[in-house]
């Protein structure tokens, strides 16, 4: 089958010049941007080395941004994985409602998050949003969006309620495979609720739900659409994560450099943090 | 027991409900009340927002520039992914595993990391505030998740299929046209699917390359949706509710071939 080569070649070219000029050459050409001083109104555009980067190591901003941006991210994806297994659990015990919760799930998952980000953005109106209303008894008036205490908490919340209907999805689906035997077995030997779940369902979830946490930490990671339209990084910096941060210094203070950096740097750290869960999952199946 | 958790669900079910049937009674809701706080409901049910917003916003064009990028984004994507997926699937293709890993390497870049340099190639190519700039930077990014979902699907049809049809004399393309791709259509269709919501939701790039209504896309009209004085929140309802529609469309009518279609790709072992 030698002779298929060319046809291969030929099949492939297409997808492969698109990525590689859309793709591959933006990262290499950002790369080098964070190596330069570069300012396009003023005309600058010199080679600085990593003179950018020396700059992050000691900006207050950026170390903001790296706390926000993990916070968020170990919070959202916690949150997501827990909830999203209770969800998974209940739905396949759940005879009634079960259509409908499905599809309500579905719901926040095919909406555009400037969607969900409007949405929410109205429901933490201070005074007039649903949020506010239910919770003015007990917490008084708030400005859930505009109070740097509770502004991470607030997206946080929006974007749990926006993904982790994924992983419920996800870990539902990979419930309905275990054969209920195997259930049976572990009845007959007399284990617990808790011992079950511990014993049987969670080993055989755990596959499935380290690819899901995988995909949902490096979304998280390069959140933008949600923090970006219902702060904007604010109030006071407290939801300006990497995302945002970098794209304030490339199209709005336009020191191209410096914002290029950030991006590179949240470039490593998804990269980093995809290579860690590669090996966990590969060790994972080694050992069985 | 079984009460306790039948409240659980109904109470779960809820929290997703409430956003959107409250976005859907502001949307209906008259102006003067939306801010008042001592009614749950309004006095009477009105259209004036969906009046408005259809009649004089950015909307109506917003909607027909994202049709239009959109349709094309998915027809790009699924014509190169479908090609490219039957190369990696069941071609030789030379450093096939360097490829499948940079493949799938590419679907975790930032799109924050790229978008940079592309502006600046959009600019240098006379592309801004058009449709194509958008478009390309959504099917690069739609890309990769196409061709691996194809190769995977493409990879697990059995090797019978493609021998009868060179018997029957039929060359390489032949069976890839009549034999393959109509096998494999249920994993492509998935994967259309999934293409044409991203790139009816994507904002960052839209965001970036649009500067005028001629080319700004549904995500972008709505962020930034004009209010004069206050912020139009019923306006916003009534947008955000047509802007959502498509999405929620598409999957009500698809859903039970899409779980499917892309569940048989993620439980695989």
């Amino acid at each position: 089958m030698s002779g298929d080569r060319p046809l291969a070649v030929a099949l492939l070219a297409p997808a492969l010049v698109a990525l590689g000029a859309v793709t591959a050459y933006p990262v290499a050409r950002v790369l080098a941007l964070s190596l330069e001083r570069r300012v396009p109104v003023f005309g600058i555009a010199d080679f600085v080395g990593l003179a950018n980067y020396r700059f992050l190591a000691g900006d207050p901003a950026f170390w903001n941004a790296v706390r926000v941006t993990l916070a968020f991210t170990v919070v959202s994806v916690a949150l997501e994985v827990v909830l999203g297994v209770l969800v998974a659990l209940a739905l396949r015990r759940q005879q009634r409602f079960r259509a409908a919760s499905l599809a309500l799930l579905l719901l926040p998952w095919c909406l555009p998050a400037v969607v969900t980000a409007r949405t929410w953005e109205w429901l933490y109106h201070p005074t007039a949003g649903l949020v506010s209303r239910l919770a003015s008894p007990l917490s008084g008036p708030a400005n859930w969006l505009g109070d740097p205490s509770t502004a991470l908490g607030a997206l946080v919340v929006a974007d749990v309620w926006r993904t982790m209907p994924f992983l419920a999805l996800l870990a539902f689906a990979r419930l309905g495979t275990i054969p209920a035997s195997v259930y049976e077995a572990a009845a007959v030997d007399g284990a617990g609720r808790v011992a079950t779940f511990r014993a049987i369902t969670l080993p055989l979830l755990a596959p499935v739900l380290l690819v899901a946490t995988l995909f949902r930490t490096l979304d998280a990671l390069r959140a933008f659409d949600l923090m970006f339209v219902l702060t904007g990084g604010g109030p006071a910096g407290t939801t300006e994560t990497l995302t945002i941060l970098a794209y304030r210094n490339l199209f709005q203070t336009l020191q191209l450099g410096v914002g290029a950096a950030v991006a590179v740097v949240l470039f490593a750290v998804v990269v980093g943090v995809a290579w860690a869960y590669l090996r966990a999952i590969d060790a994972g199946e080694a050992a069985r | 027991m079984r009460a306790l958790r039948d409240a659980l669900v109904v109470a779960a079910l809820a929290v997703y409900a409430a956003p959107v049937a409250w976005q859907a009674l502001t949307s209906l809701t008259p102006e003067a009340e939306l801010l008042a706080l001592g009614r749950a409901w309004p006095s009477r049910l009105t259209l004036e927002h969906y009046r408005a917003v259809l009649g004089e916003s950015p909307l109506p064009r917003a909607l027909v520039n994202s049709a239009g990028i959109a349709a094309a984004t998915t027809l790009l994507a699924t014509v190169l992914g479908a090609l490219g997926g039957y190369a990696l699937g069941r071609l030789r293709v030379p450093g096939r595993p360097a490829l499948m890993l940079g493949i799938v390497m590419s679907t975790a870049f930032p799109a924050v990391a790229t978008v940079a340099p592309l502006y600046l190639l959009v600019r240098a190519l006379g592309l801004r505030d058009t449709w194509w700039a958008v478009i390309l930077a959504d099917t690069s990014f739609a890309l990769p998740l196409m061709l691996w979902l194809v190769a995977g699907f493409m990879r697990e049809l059995p090797r019978e299929l493609e021998e009868a049809a060179f018997v029957d004399g039929a060359g390489r393309l032949g069976a890839l046209r009549h034999v393959v791709l109509p096998a494999a259509a249920p994993g492509v269709a998935a994967g259309a699917v999934v293409t044409f919501l991203f790139a009816w939701n994507e904002f960052l790039f839209a965001y970036t390359f649009t500067a005028t209504e001629a080319s700004r896309t549904v995500p972008v009209a709505l962020a930034l949706f004009p209010g004069v004085f206050e912020v139009p929140w019923g306006d916003i309802a009534a947008a955000a509710l047509l802007a959502s529609a498509p999405p929620v469309l598409i999957v009500v009518f698809l859903q039970r071939h899409l779980v499917r279609g892309l569940l048989s790709g993620a439980l695989k072992e």
